[in-house]
């Protein structure tokens, strides 16, 4: 193997190497989605974030329009204070909804935006008001427990003399997911 | 500037409490043929590092060129070096090079020289030892006679002042020993230098060496032009030269009494 | 009687343990002299680059097919067993992420360092060994040109250059090997297989951690190789032993550091 054919292989071994760290760049990492581009913050309170966390992204029908970029707890409301990041070609009406969804069954949670219909936008350090917490799965287990319970109960009192008042069912959520 | 190009002064060496050199003592002079010669695991081969600078001794010097070589720096080791060629005893030559690029070798590392230079030299080296038209072949398509020689081609390739040869005719046809034996002697003349023989040849190296020093149990036995050795009464000497069976070094290893070991049956 | 008897084997084989501690512990230290040497005479290496280019030639282009093969296997592996679990969640869109997360963050770096040495490493000390038994290495010192930089050095950076493009060449191709058995064959669909893949890669975690990963392992790799054949006693048992040193020893040592880079990397 003479120098230049050695010289020539080892160029097409750099360049497939090359090649295919600027494809996983490209089709495989982030490279493309990333936060480059101007944004302006907004924060939103939560009662329970659920498994939120920084540089999660925020959606709104669906579309990437930013990214969560702080999470820090006030001490004197004892709630979870959310800095968002959103992409400036996307404005918001000061009365959106800001809610915490889960992404499928296993999925990460990220930060779903729904827009209100007030005519004046969100600017740059503003406050959302609105806001839905995330959906922490022991709180509804144990309201699935309960209304479980008490629907039993309802059926007992049912089946006897109506001497006594039936209860309310009280569920605070509708059917169980599951 | 004596006269020696190399000299070897009181040297002592071992290593693990087991002392190889006792005390040994010898001047190699300019322009000569040298041989030194032993029996196996006497020290010939080691004695060839010492001069190189690869090991030092415990006791004593070895001077080349009037410098000490244990004493000397890494550059100035290499320097010592620059001058020597050495012959090892399979050839050494390095197997992913071909015999150009093999020759060639010492002169890329150490001079400048252009493409054209340096073919024309290799070519010239190849020559001197009969192998020019076969530059282009790899190590391993060279017969062993063949890679000896493209060995001393490489060896001589800075034109050394100090040639070492480390059993140079072990383990070769008769055609190629002629040619080897006579290379050494008219190379060596050819350059003006000094040539080291260490071998167990006696045959082929008296024919060319100036003188021969014998080495055994870690000092010189003997020394003297191949004619007084063959003359010698020595009894170490005697033997080895004249290849007797039995003498200093006996034809039995140490064993206890033959008939009482039979009898123990 | 029989005490004592017993005293001396247990006595015996401590000072054996004992002995091949300190032997192991002098290689580690003579090892890392080799290191030592190898870097501070490296300096020819990229002056006369074309040396470098060589090594890397026989190294990296020449690994080039097991890598490639072995990535395409491992990705579509990956994808199957994934599938198989993750459907009973519904979640079988998230093979993509699966198969990408487990090829950059873990399997390329490590599966590649381990084929390295196999292949990679074992011809580095098999040459280097035979090279010292020939006597060659002694050869180059008496002609005054240092083993270290014009042997040892070149196969170093070589090394540990190819190791990184090996990795990702090896993560490239595993994606792609997942792709083809997820989409066309089993049929998830293929803008959900990227786009949560994108969505849940990042360039820094993920990628750059995984090249950072090769990086190590390919000096640690290459260097073990490098020390073993050197060391090797000049004979054919002593080279042969020294390529079995060299693959189990790489192994261990690139599967330690593999933990000890992963929890340095999902800690800071």
């Amino acid at each position: 193997m003479d120098r230049t054919t050695i010289d020539l292989w080892v160029g097409v071994f750099i360049a497939l190497g090359a090649a295919a760290l600027l494809g996983l760049a490209m089709k495989v990492g982030n490279l493309t989605t990333g936060r480059v581009g101007a944004t302006y913050s907004v924060t939103a309170a939560f009662e329970n974030i659920g498994s939120l966390k920084p540089r999660a992204p925020v959606k709104s029908a669906g579309v990437v329009v930013g990214h969560v970029n702080n999470i820090t707890f006030d001490s004197k409301t004892f709630e979870a204070v959310v800095t968002i990041d959103i992409d400036q070609r996307y404005p918001f009406p000061k009365d959106t909804f800001a809610n915490i969804y889960t992404a499928g069954l296993l999925g990460e949670q990220y930060v779903g935006l729904e827009a209100g219909g007030d005519e004046v936008e969100l600017k740059n350090g503003d406050k959302i008001t609105q806001t839905q917490d995330a959906v922490v799965l022991e709180k509804m287990i144990s309201q699935f427990l309960y209304s479980k319970a008490s629907e039993t109960k309802d059926e007992v009192v049912k089946s006897e003399p109506a001497t006594k008042t039936s209860e309310d069912k009280s569920t605070e959520l509708g059917d169980a997911p599951f | 500037m004596t006269n020696n190009i190399v000299e070897i002064d009181n040297l002592s060496f071992g290593y693990k409490g087991r002392l190889l050199h006792k005390s040994i003592n010898m001047a190699f002079p300019r322009g000569k043929v040298v041989a030194i010669m032993g029996g196996s695991g006497s020290g010939k081969t080691t004695l060839l590092r010492l001069i190189g600078g690869q090991i030092r001794p415990n006791l004593g010097e070895v001077r080349v060129n009037g410098k000490v070589m244990h004493e000397q720096d890494r550059a100035g080791i290499y320097q010592l070096r620059s001058k020597m060629g050495m012959l090892f005893q399979h050839g050494a030559l390095f197997t992913d090079l071909s015999v150009f690029e093999n020759v060639a070798f010492p002169m890329r590392e150490h001079t400048d020289l252009n493409e054209a230079m340096i073919k024309d030299l290799v070519l010239m080296k190849l020559n001197a030892v009969g192998l020019r038209g076969a530059y282009n072949l790899m190590p391993n398509e060279l017969s062993g006679g063949m890679a000896r020689r493209v060995s001393l081609a490489r060896a001589i390739a800075l034109d050394p002042d100090i040639i070492m040869y480390d059993e140079p005719f072990a383990g070769l046809d008769p055609i190629s020993l002629r040619v080897i034996c006579e290379l050494i002697r008219s190379l060596n003349d050819a350059l003006g230098a000094t040539s080291i023989i260490v071998t167990h040849d006696v045959q082929d190296t008296f024919s060319i060496a100036d003188y021969v020093y014998f080495v055994a149990n870690g000092e010189v036995a003997a020394e003297g032009t191949p004619h007084d050795l063959m003359q010698s009464t020595l009894p170490f000497v005697h033997q080895f030269v004249h290849a007797e069976k039995d003498g200093p070094v006996p034809f039995h290893y140490p064993a206890g009494d033959y008939r009482a070991e039979l009898m123990h049956e | 009687m029989i005490r004592s008897s017993l005293l001396v084997s247990v006595i015996r084989t401590l000072r054996g343990i004992g002995n091949r501690m300190i032997e192991r512990i002098w290689r580690l230290g003579a090892g890392a002299r080799l290191f030592l040497l190898t870097i501070i005479y490296s300096g020819d290496c990229f002056r006369r680059f074309h040396l470098t280019i060589r090594e890397i030639y026989s190294t990296g282009v020449m690994s080039l097919l097991i890598i490639i093969v072995s990535g395409f296997f491992v990705g579509m592996v990956l994808a199957l067993q994934g599938y198989y679990t993750l459907q009973k969640y519904g979640s079988s869109e998230a093979i993509g992420v699966l198969v990408a997360l487990s090829l950059l963050r873990e399997l390329g770096p490590v599966v590649t360092a381990l084929l390295f040495a196999g292949r990679a490493g074992t011809a580095i000390t098999a040459e280097i060994g035979l090279m010292k038994a020939t006597e060659q290495l002694s050869a180059m010192e008496m002609m005054a040109v240092s083993p270290i930089a014009r042997v040892i050095a070149p196969r170093f950076w070589a090394g540990v250059i190819s190791m990184p493009i090996l990795a990702t060449i090896f993560s490239m191709v595993g994606i792609l090997g997942a792709y083809l058995v997820a989409v066309p064959v089993i049929g998830v669909d293929e803008g959900a297989f990227w786009s949560q893949m994108q969505a849940n890669v990042d360039i820094h975690i993920d990628i750059v951690n995984g090249i950072i990963k090769s990086f190590v392992f390919g000096i640690a790799c290459t260097m073990i190789a490098l020390f073993e054949g050197f060391d090797a006693p000049p004979t054919a048992e002593g080279v042969s032993r020294a390529t079995t040193r060299t693959v189990v020893t790489s192994s261990l040592v690139v599967l330690g550091l593999d933990f000890v880079l992963t929890s340095f990397m999902l800690t800071v």
